[in-house]
């Protein structure tokens, strides 16, 4: 395996990590603002706010840490995306902005305030969607060089099928991994009720995220014919992916193992990520940059990975302590000791 | 092909950010030490009014953390968006810092979280303070590599540019360039500096406004001597940036000194307006005292503005900023020293209220020297991004829209500041500290030391 390989499986992993948590994060928000409107908020609220609060920092990390991390493996990255996505990720960051400090302000300062929550659930939907037109515009065809710098074409972005399955697939896909991940936590707070709603939540938005999944693959077929043909050649993954779905939906459906269905879930959204990663090689922004031409030199990436193997010595045992402490914490999660700052 | 009105809003884009970022990420810095500080204090006095501002901080310093992460997010995501040309070429470079950055940002914000929630789980306080070693050691490793990347910009090494392309790259002489000492060690002191006479600012406006218990007068005493520590550290170490700057960047120093010619027993130009361009009115003269500071020798020749062509040369307002930060730095040496001499010999002034009001001004002075200190940094190294590499209009981005994003960001800067200042008021307000304590009591049974 080559230093390339080995920086971009480093990022894709970590925006892997990021795409879990923050789904959970965003899609937690979500729910809590329709309990709100639905007069159920009695039920969820606490096990929401229960898992969110000691963590949402960490969330915010993971997408720095991409974002640092493929400037810092691949620099040519700043010159072709930083000056196209100037619109779409300064909306990402207000809408981040706003969500990440409401959210401290509300926790820890002054609480209750329902219009706020509405406007948190909200953001945390609009995030996904800005965020992942960074994927769209990957697949190729947003832009055009002109005079040696990249425009972006906002017409034919926004009117592309494309960009609208993947900005479906994004919201739904939170919704359903936040729903299964909050089913599994309710349930180990021993919450009958916030159980039951979160799973139902769930095996709603199993289908949507799944049909779109699909549906992405073959509007490539159109869009970018030579990532169709990877994806092909990728098929077991993308196969393992859907008997691992199927495997999550009827756990949830027969009310039983919730850990194992929310680990099911992690599978599948691992194997397609990493499949859909795969097949996108050796291409960051097709046609223009590839993994190779855009790779930063044998110095800084050997440097690269020292600081991140140096790196992960120091986090993984943090977040293992973390773990320990809130998330697999028995009396934490049924709100024994919630005794903060 | 340069977009001149995309440089310009890039510009001051990127200066609204770093502004407002940097009031938040200061406190960031500087308030972790001090929590850990109180919070040592009162375990080894086994005074639970310590323990209790550690506490008081710790749930304040929260909402400054998150104006903080999230306007840091924005200007590591800027800094590609706006800066593309520069990120491309000083990624190749200077690209370690930055990711190591991450790390130790990483590392501050999972023991933070687990800190505010284990309050009351662990029986022994001294486990409770171990972890605000790594939530300490987080928040100044992370301004300790940023400011490495922005001392490169200053300083540039650790590369050849061979026809135009980068070559013999090494990151390690690249991050431990001739800048990055003072730069760093200047930061991370002033965040200290700012952090305890922002708290000490809190302390006697308590005083101030009626409430005359000793938690808050053992609060004051506390901060005022640890800034007293740091401000004479800082004042030390921004002598050693003078240095550095007479050495490496000369004209930085020329253009902040209004020092025109170059010429021996060079004199110091304090306050005083430029008329025209190179008259100065109304300003106080130290003879000798440019070339004893940057030389340490009444009679060195120090390099002026005369060196460098005209548009190489860095604006000449950075003078007023200089000022505004050194007299202010040594004003709050001489506060705080004044206030810590009073106590130990007992002088009536240091209790009067038109002291404590001094000690309040303090705060947001401090700030202000923050500011202008950065400001005077940055401008200071103009025309360039990279200094003698890449001019900072070859390093903006082209895009169109920039001018839209600046209101956007405007108007988010507006709402975080605000909903901060809100949410902080309200929180304090609320649940005064002399409320706080007889919760505690009661909680267990009447335990009143």
């Amino acid at each position: 395996m080559n230093l390339e390989i080995l920086g971009i499986s480093v990022l894709w992993t970590f925006l892997f990590g990021y795409i879990m948590v923050g789904a959970i994060d965003f899609g937690a928000g979500f729910f809590n603002a329709y309990s709100l409107l639905t007069g159920k908020q009695r039920i969820l609220t606490n096990v929401i706010q229960r898992y969110l609060s000691p963590v949402w920092e960490v969330t915010n990390v993971f997408l720095v840490f991409f974002f640092v991390g493929i400037i810092g493996f691949f620099p040519k990255t700043a010159f072709y995306y930083g000056t196209t996505l100037l619109v779409p990720v300064s909306f990402g960051i207000i809408l981040l902005a706003v969500r990440g400090s409401y959210y401290a302000f509300e926790t820890y300062g002054a609480r209750g305030h329902k219009g706020y929550s509405f406007m948190y659930g909200l953001a945390g939907l609009l995030i996904p969607a800005s965020l992942s037109i960074v994927l769209t515009i990957s697949e190729g065809g947003f832009i055009e060089m002109v005079d040696g710098r990249p425009v972006l074409d906002y017409w034919v972005l926004f009117t592309s099928p494309l960009t609208w399955s993947i900005v479906v697939l994004s919201l739904s896909a939170t919704l359903y991994i936040s729903a299964v991940f909050l089913t599994w936590y309710a349930n180990k707070a021993g919450d009958v009720e916030a159980t039951g709603l979160l799973r139902k939540y769930a095996l709603i938005w199993a289908l949507p995220t799944i049909v779109t999944a699909g549906g992405i693959i073959f509007e490539l077929r159109k869009h970018n014919p030579e990532h169709y043909e990877n994806i092909q050649t990728f098929w077991p993954m993308f196969l393992i992916s859907f008997i691992l779905f199927i495997g999550t939906v009827y756990l949830l459906a027969k009310r039983k193992q919730y850990g194992w269905a929310f680990g099911l879930l992690g599978g599948q959204f691992a194997f397609a990520f990493f499949g859909y990663g795969a097949s996108h090689y050796p291409y960051l922004l097709y046609p223009y940059l590839t993994l190779y031409d855009s790779f930063t030199n044998p110095a800084m990436a050997t440097a690269l990975i020292i600081a991140f193997i140096l790196g992960l010595c120091l986090l993984i045992p943090s977040l293992i302590l973390i773990m320990r402490l809130f998330l697999f914490n028995k009396d934490y999660v049924r709100g024994k000791s919630d005794h903060h700052a | 092909m340069i977009n001149e009105e995309a440089v310009f809003y890039s510009r001051v884009l990127t200066e609204l950010t770093l502004s407002f970022h940097i009031l938040y990420a200061t406190i960031g810095v500087g308030v972790p030490i001090m929590i850990m500080i109180a919070q040592w204090v009162g375990i080894k006095k086994n005074d639970e009014h310590y323990i209790l501002l550690a506490r008081r901080w710790a749930r304040g310093f929260v909402i400054t953390v998150a104006v903080g992460v999230v306007t840091g997010t924005a200007i590591g995501l800027q800094l590609s968006l706006l800066w593309p040309n520069f990120m491309e070429l000083a990624g190749n470079v200077i690209a370690l810092p930055l990711f190591m950055e991450t790390f130790a940002f990483f590392f501050e914000a999972i023991f933070l979280g687990i800190y505010l929630y284990t309050w009351d789980r662990f029986e022994n306080q001294k486990k409770h303070l171990l972890l605000l070693v790594p939530v300490a050691i987080g928040a100044s490793f992370s301004a300790v590599f940023i400011t490495i990347v922005n001392a490169f910009m200053n300083a540039p090494q650790g590369f050849d540019i061979v026809d135009g392309q980068l070559v013999n790259i090494n990151p390690i002489i690249a991050m431990f360039n001739p800048a990055m000492p003072t730069k760093v060690a200047h930061v991370v002191i002033t965040a200290y500096m700012t952090a305890a006479f922002v708290l000490a600012a809190i302390a006697a406006f308590r005083l101030l406004k009626g409430s005359d218990h000793i938690y808050h007068k053992k609060a004051l005493y506390l901060t005022m001597k640890l800034g007293l520590v740091f401000s004479i550290a800082a004042a030390i170490i921004g002598d050693f940036s003078g240095k550095y700057l007479a050495e490496y960047q000369p004209e930085k120093l020329a253009a902040a000194e209004w020092h025109f010619e170059t010429k021996e027993n060079a004199e110091l130009v304090l306050l005083g307006i430029l008329k025209d361009e190179d008259e100065v009115k109304y300003a106080i003269k130290v003879p000798f005292g440019l070339s004893l500071l940057a030389h340490n020798n009444p009679k060195a020749e120090v390099i002026g503005l005369d060196q460098f062509p005209v548009d190489e040369r860095p604006p000449l307002y950075i003078h007023y900023l200089f000022n505004i930060m050194v007299l202010i730095g040594m004003w709050m040496v001489v506060l705080a020293g004044w206030f810590w001499l009073g106590i130990k010999r007992g002088w009536k002034s240091v209790q009067s209220r038109w002291f404590r009001w001094l000690i309040v001004l303090g705060g947001p002075l401090s700030f202000i020297a923050i500011e202008a200190g950065w400001w005077l940094a940055e401008v200071g190294r103009q025309p360039w991004i990279l200094r003698h590499i890449m001019r900072v209009e070859e390093a903006a981005t082209t895009s169109g829209h920039v001018d839209l994003m600046l209101i956007l960001f405007c108007l988010l800067y507006l709402v975080l500041g605000i909903g901060s200042v809100v949410v902080l008021r309200r929180m304090f307000r609320k649940n005064p500290v002399e409320r706080e304590l007889e919760d505690r009591h009661a909680e267990r049974g009447g335990d009143v030391r």
